[in-house]
């Protein structure tokens, strides 16, 4: 379980997350939605320790993100920001590898070479391990980075806008594959979606925030309510209900 | 740009490192004073001389020193996530000399191992300067960040120029920003086997370098601690600039060059690229420096000019380039 508690950030002036309370269950997918500017990915960063926070604690597990040591942390938990601006040049293969780190460090092992096999055919990569990151569409990139989130192997897994740069069949893909690693290996999945149509039909559990406080959470059923969403949102929002899936119509 | 086999892809690599040992004997035989097969085992022995004390050291001090430098602008370009940073981008360079010229001011009597210290000071306080004004440079346009480097590297040679020109030694600072091969003689370069073992260094590090050239994020995630990182990479790169400046002077683009042809050719695993880029760099110094020897012979063009004009013509094709890959 994740639990965040009272945690509060600021730049400048300006609270971007306002003391949030938040316990996120284990196992299954968490999606938290709501509008630009809400306070998504900086609560995603801060849960992660990527960005360290002005009040509160996270614990994942027990284990207090700000104390814990990192190299620990990284076998527990792993993030995917959605800026994956990169220098190095790296082929696909590579990147995967670097999944294992936490793990091996320096002398990558047989077993590491295993896992980094599994999580490039979990991702339907193989043809394209060996080829560098910046020859490869914006799509295929995401998808090695995922790849390489899969191999480090971690109970918790945590994305920042995993859809980005996905067409609509790799959206899609990309949703059922979480799904999968919820699933079948018991992973913890986080994710921050813009498109709350995918949160709402692939999530066990949905946070809203709006203007960095959680403006509600509960089941796909229970957030996707016309009067929920719309005030969340301020736009006007319609829900659908096709083939058992909620759907929000706001065009 | 598909991959040909593995083996192909690294053929011209393979072709460039096996020209070294003859690059490194050619630089044995040219020069002034004779030194060939013959006079070498002539009866008054001067050429044998002539070999030990001037050729063989330079020769050395060819590959040490352009080893570290090649290596150096690696790890910059992985620091600073740029790929047109490199020591003499970054005010690097002009630190380094700030810092050689303060100690010829305060106490030149020093030994030269602490003048190079306290260059490396330098070196670091300057470079760490860079990184930190491009950390908050909003949009960190890939221009932008050799620009600042380049720039702040002119505040601070404006201010060792106004002091060297105060206290007349505009001539030493000369030898120190051109760099120059000619003095190397035995006793007077032995200091650049600390860049061979910072060199060394590096490459047990290099998987951690490719990380933080994946970003801080990236780091992170994976456990490991990026600010650690950054720094052993600033030491690295102040300590093996310092010394090449203060032995043998600053050798402008080579820290530009090499690794970008590596990256292009092998990409930037360094625990893969590393030692490419290492005998690259060697073998880039050794043949600029004998076309230096030759191109006004008997007379020699300074390395630092010759590379330094090399250097440019690939610093504008790195620009102009096609699918230029924005970093």
């Amino acid at each position: 379980m994740i639990e965040i508690n009272d945690v509060q950030k600021a730049y400048g002036d300006a609270i971007v997350v306002k003391g949030v309370s938040l316990a996120l269950p284990k196992g299954g997918i968490t999606s938290i939605i709501g509008p630009n500017g809400a306070g998504k990915s900086t609560l995603l960063s801060m849960i992660s320790r990527l960005l360290p926070m002005d009040r509160g604690r996270v614990l994942v597990d027990g284990l207090d993100v700000t104390t814990t040591k990192s190299d620990v942390l990284a076998k527990r938990l792993s993030i995917l920001r959605q800026d994956n601006h990169m220098t190095a040049r790296l082929t696909v293969r590579d990147l995967v590898a670097f999944g294992r780190y936490p793990y091996s460090h320096d002398r990558p092992t047989v077993e590491d070479r295993a896992h980094v096999e599994k999580a490039l055919g979990f991702l339907d990569l193989e043809p394209l391990a060996d080829r560098f990151l910046d020859e490869l569409s914006g799509g295929q990139r995401q998808r090695a980075f995922v790849a390489m989130v899969l191999c480090q192997d971690t109970d918790y897994a945590l994305f920042d806008e995993p859809l980005n740069n996905l067409d609509m069949r790799h959206a899609s893909a990309m949703m059922r594959l979480l799904r999968r690693a919820a699933d079948e290996f018991g992973k913890t999945v986080v994710l921050v979606l813009h498109d709350i149509n995918f949160a709402s039909c692939y999530s066990d559990h949905i946070v809203a925030m709006r203007a960095g406080e959680v403006a509600f959470q509960g089941t796909p059923e229970a957030v996707m309510r016309k009067e929920v969403l719309t005030g969340i949102f301020e736009t006007e929002i319609d829900i659908h209900d096709i083939e058992d899936r909620r759907i929000a119509v706001f065009y | 740009m598909p991959r040909a086999s593995k083996d192909w892809s690294q053929a011209p690599l393979v072709l460039c490192a096996l020209s070294i040992p003859l690059l490194s004997v050619a630089s044995l035989f040219v020069g002034v004073s004779d030194v060939s097969f013959s006079t070498l085992f002539g009866s008054d022995g001067r050429a044998l001389q002539v070999l030990l004390i001037s050729r063989i050291p330079r020769t050395i001090a060819l590959v040490l020193a352009g080893a570290g430098m090649a290596v150096a602008g690696t790890i910059m370009q992985m620091l600073a996530r740029n790929r047109f940073v490199e020591p003499s981008t970054a005010g690097t360079v002009e630190s380094a000399t700030l810092g050689i010229l303060t100690v010829m001011l305060f106490a030149p009597g020093l030994p030269v191992i602490a003048k190079a210290a306290v260059a490396a000071t330098f070196a670091m306080a300057g470079t760490s300067l860079f990184l930190a004004i491009i950390r908050r440079i909003p949009l960190r346009s890939i221009l932008l960040v050799p620009l600042v480097g380049i720039m702040l590297g002119g505040v601070i040679n404006a201010v060792s120029t106004f002091f060297a020109y105060r206290f007349d030694m505009l001539q030493s600072l000369g030898a120190w920003t051109s760099g120059d091969f000619s003095g190397v003689l035995r006793g007077r370069y032995e200091l650049l086997w600390i860049s061979f073992a910072l060199t060394v260094v590096a490459y047990m590090a290099a998987r951690r370098f490719t990380v933080a050239g994946m970003g801080d994020d990236f780091t992170t995630n994976i456990g490991l601690n990026y600010r650690r990182i950054v720094a052993l990479g600033l030491a690295i790169v102040s300590m093996v600039t310092a010394v090449v400046v203060v032995t043998v002077g600053m050798i402008p683009f080579l820290g530009l060059i090499i690794p970008n042809v590596v990256s292009m050719m092998l990409g930037d695993n360094l625990k893969r690229s590393l030692p490419w880029v290492a005998t690259l760099g060697a073998g880039f110094v050794l043949a600029c420096d004998i076309v230096g020897r030759l191109i006004l012979y008997p007379y020699e063009v300074p390395i630092g000019t010759v590379v330094g004009v090399v250097g440019s013509v690939f610093f504008l094709y790195l620009l102009l380039r096609k699918n230029a890959r924005v970093a």
